[in-house]
C-alpha cells in the first residue's frame, strides 16, 4: 500500500500551500514505510507534472490530462482518482475549496469516512483535527481501510524542492460524468502575497467603516509590510471588500508570523482563522474588545490615526 | 419539482463551548441548541425557489435524538411543508447521514438535494458531497447563488481567490455557503402553523442504513491557550517591540 496526495493546480502550478500539504502526506510515508505518489489530474498540465516530480519524497507523479479534468469538477476528478484509489493506504488532499469538494466523494465511494482539515498526525491512523470553530482539538482513530484526509496547510512547514526528478507516468482519465458543466469563473486580482501563504497578514474590520477607508488606510501599511490582505466576516458583509478576502471558520485560515488586526473585535468565528499566528497585533478603540484576548501587543486607540503613524513609523 | 432539505441541530454559535472534564467531547447538556446557520440558509433558500413557483413541495429532514424534531419544526416555520426526523441515539458521523439521506432521495426523489456546507459542531464539511457520491447526483458546493433555468441548475460558488459557475444536471446536491441568502424572522403565526403540519419519525433500520460510527473519537481537548499579551502605549513602542522583542520585522 502507498500513500497518494491528489495535487491542486491551475494546469500551469501547484496552488500556494500544496508544499505544506504534501509533508503530511511525505510524513505518513515515512511512517509506514511506504512510496508517496501524486496525482496531477487536469488539462495541459505537464508543467505541473513537472513541478510536482521535483518535490522531496514523492516517488511517483501520475498525470491524467484530459479536457473534462481542466476545471477541476469535483464529479470526473474523484472518478479519475477512485480508478486507482483501493491501492492506497491513505488519500491526502489539501483543506482548500478544491480538496473539500472533492474528498468526501471519493470517501464515500470507498465506503470510508473522511477526515478533515487534519492538524497532526499521531500515526498512520490517528489524527488531530479542530472542532467547533477551533474551540477544541478532537483527537480521532480511524480503522477504514483507506483513509482519505484533507489536511490544514498552514499546521505544517513546506517539504523542499530539489532537482532529482520522479518519474512520471500516464493515467488515463475516467470519462466525463456529464453531470456538471464548468461555465466560468472570476478571480479576484492580486498583486501581493496569498493570503493563505503570505508571512505578514493586515486584516481590516468593520471599524475602518468603509471600502474608502480600507483601501486608504490598509493598503500602504500591507505595501510597506509586503503582507497580503484580509478582512473580517463584517467587513466582507459591509461591501468593503470581496468575501476571498475573509478569514475566520467559513472564509480562510490562517497562521502568517505576523497578523495585523485593525478595528477587528474578534468573534469567535474569526479567531478560528487566525489564532496559530505566531505574533498577532490588534489596534481597536475598544479596550475590552476579546481581539485583546489573544493578541500578543494591543494598542488602544483611534485606528484612522494609528494606522497611518505606524506605516511613517516602519522602516 | 420536489426539494429536500437536511437541517441538524447543533450547539447555538453564540456559546462558548466547555470540554467535559474527562475529555470525552464536548459538554452539550444545558447548552442552547438550534439549527445549523448553514442549514437555515438552506431552508430559506428552498422557501424562495417555492414562492419564485419553481418548487411545489418542500420536505425538511433531520437525524438524530428525539429533541431534533424542535429544529424540524423551526424549519416548518420557515416554510418547508412536511417533516422526516430519522431518529436515533447513535452518534451520527458523515458517512451515516449521507447513506440515510440517500435512502430518502430514493424514496421521496427530489429534484434538488440543499444542505449547509457544513456543521459548525464538528465543521466536517462532507456531507453534501458524501450524498452526492452515493446517489451519483452532480454537486455544488458553497453555493452563493442558485438559478434553475431549463431543468438545469445554474450556480454561482465560492472558491479561493474568487468565485465559479456551474450548470448541473437535475437532480442535484448544492451545499449552501453564507452569502446565499438571508433566513427571515419566523413570525409568531408561522410557528404556531408549523406545529399543525405533518412531521413523520422512522429509525436508520427502516431505511436499511447502518450508522455504526466509523472514526473513534479519542479524546477532545482544549487548544493550547494563547494568552493575551501587553497593550503597548504608543506606534514607536509597538514597532520597537515588533523589532527588537518579536522579532517579526
Amino acid at each position: 500500500m502507498t500513500i497518494l496526495f491528489i495535487a491542486e493546480h491551475d494546469n500551469h502550478k501547484l496552488k500556494a500551500g500544496m508544499l505544506n500539504a504534501v509533508s503530511v502526506a511525505s510524513k505518513l510515508a515515512n511512517l509506514t514505510g511506504q512510496e508517496l505518489h501524486l496525482l496531477v489530474a487536469g488539462h495541459q498540465a505537464q508543467s505541473v507534472a513537472n513541478e510536482a516530480a521535483q518535490i522531496a519524497g514523492v516517488a511517483k507523479v501520475l498525470l491524467a490530462d484530459a479536457v473534462q479534468l481542466a476545471d477541476g469538477l469535483a464529479e470526473n476528478v474523484s472518478t479519475t482518482a477512485l480508478k486507482i484509489a483501493a491501492s492506497y493506504s491513505h488519500i491526502v488532499l489539501l483543506a482548500s475549496a478544491y480538496g473539500k469538494n472533492i474528498a468526501p466523494r471519493i470517501a464515500a465511494k470507498l465506503d470510508v469516512a473522511q477526515i478533515s482539515e487534519v492538524i497532526a498526525v499521531l500515526d498512520a491512523d490517528t489524527f488531530e483535527r479542530p472542532i467547533y470553530a477551533g474551540n477544541a482539538i478532537a483527537t480521532v482513530h480511524s480503522n477504514d481501510s483507506i483513509k482519505v484526509l484533507t489536511v490544514r496547510g498552514t499546521a505544517f512547514d513546506a517539504v523542499a524542492v530539489q532537482s532529482q526528478n520522479a518519474p512520471i507516468e500516464t493515467l488515463e482519465a475516467a470519462p466525463d460524468q456529464g453531470l456538471s458543466q464548468f461555465i466560468g469563473r472570476e478571480l479576484t486580482e492580486l498583486e501581493r502575497p496569498e493570503l493563505t501563504a503570505a508571512k505578514v497578514v493586515v486584516a481590516g474590520g468593520r471599524g475602518l467603516g468603509s471600502a474608502e477607508n480600507y483601501t486608504k488606510l490598509l493598503e500602504p501599511l500591507a505595501n510597506k509590510l509586503g503582507a497580503a490582505l484580509g478582512a473580517s466576516r463584517a467587513a466582507v458583509d459591509a461591501g468593503f471588500v470581496p468575501n476571498d478576502y475573509q478569514v475566520g471558520q467559513t472564509g480562510k485560515i490562517v497562521a502568517p508570523q505576523l497578523y495585523l488586526a485593525v478595528g477587528i473585535s474578534g468573534a469567535i468565528q474569526h479567531l478560528a482563522g487566525m489564532k496559530d499566528a505566531k505574533v498577532i497585533v490588534a489596534i481597536n478603540q475598544d479596550p475590552d474588545a476579546p481581539i485583546f484576548d489573544v493578541a500578543d501587543y494591543g494598542l488602544v486607540g483611534d485606528l484612522f490615526e494609528l494606522v497611518p503613524e505606524l506605516v511613517a513609523e516602519l522602516p | 419539482m420536489k426539494v429536500l432539505v437536511a437541517v441538524k441541530r447543533v450547539v447555538d454559535y453564540n456559546v462558548k463551548v466547555r470540554i467535559k472534564p474527562d475529555h470525552t467531547g464536548v459538554d452539550t447538556a444545558h447548552v442552547k441548541m438550534s439549527m445549523n446557520p448553514f442549514d437555515e440558509i438552506a431552508v430559506e433558500e428552498a422557501v424562495r425557489l417555492k414562492e419564485a413557483g419553481l418548487v411545489t413541495e418542500i420536505i425538511a429532514v433531520s437525524c438524530g435524538v428525539a429533541l431534533c424534531q424542535e429544529t424540524l419544526r423551526s424549519a416548518l416555520a420557515i416554510g418547508a411543508d412536511r417533516a422526516i426526523l430519522v431518529e436515533t441515539n447513535a452518534e451520527l458521523q458523515p458517512l451515516a447521514v449521507a447513506k440515510i439521506l440517500q435512502a430518502l432521495v430514493t424514496k421521496e426523489a427530489p429534484q434538488l438535494i440543499i444542505l449547509g456546507k457544513q456543521a459548525i459542531d464538528d465543521d466536517a464539511n462532507q456531507t453534501g458531497q458524501m450524498l452526492a457520491a452515493l446517489a451519483d447526483l452532480p454537486q455544488a458546493t458553497f453555493v452563493s447563488k442558485v438559478n434553475i433555468v431549463d431543468g438545469r441548475a445554474q450556480i454561482t460558488r465560492e472558491i479561493d481567490g474568487g468565485i465559479e459557475m456551474l450548470s448541473l444536471t437535475l437532480p442535484a446536491v448544492i451545499t449552501t455557503d453564507l452569502r446565499l441568502n438571508e433566513p427571515r424572522y419566523v413570525t409568531l403565526p408561522s410557528i404556531m402553523k408549523a406545529k399543525k403540519k405533518p412531521l413523520e419519525i422512522i429509525s436508520p433500520d427502516a431505511l436499511g442504513v447502518d450508522v455504526t460510527p466509523r472514526l473513534k473519537t479519542l479524546k477532545v481537548a482544549e487548544p493550547a491557550p494563547r494568552s493575551a499579551g501587553i497593550k503597548v502605549p504608543d506606534v514607536k513602542t509597538l514597532v520597537d517591540k515588533l523589532k527588537n522583542e518579536a522579532k517579526v520585522l
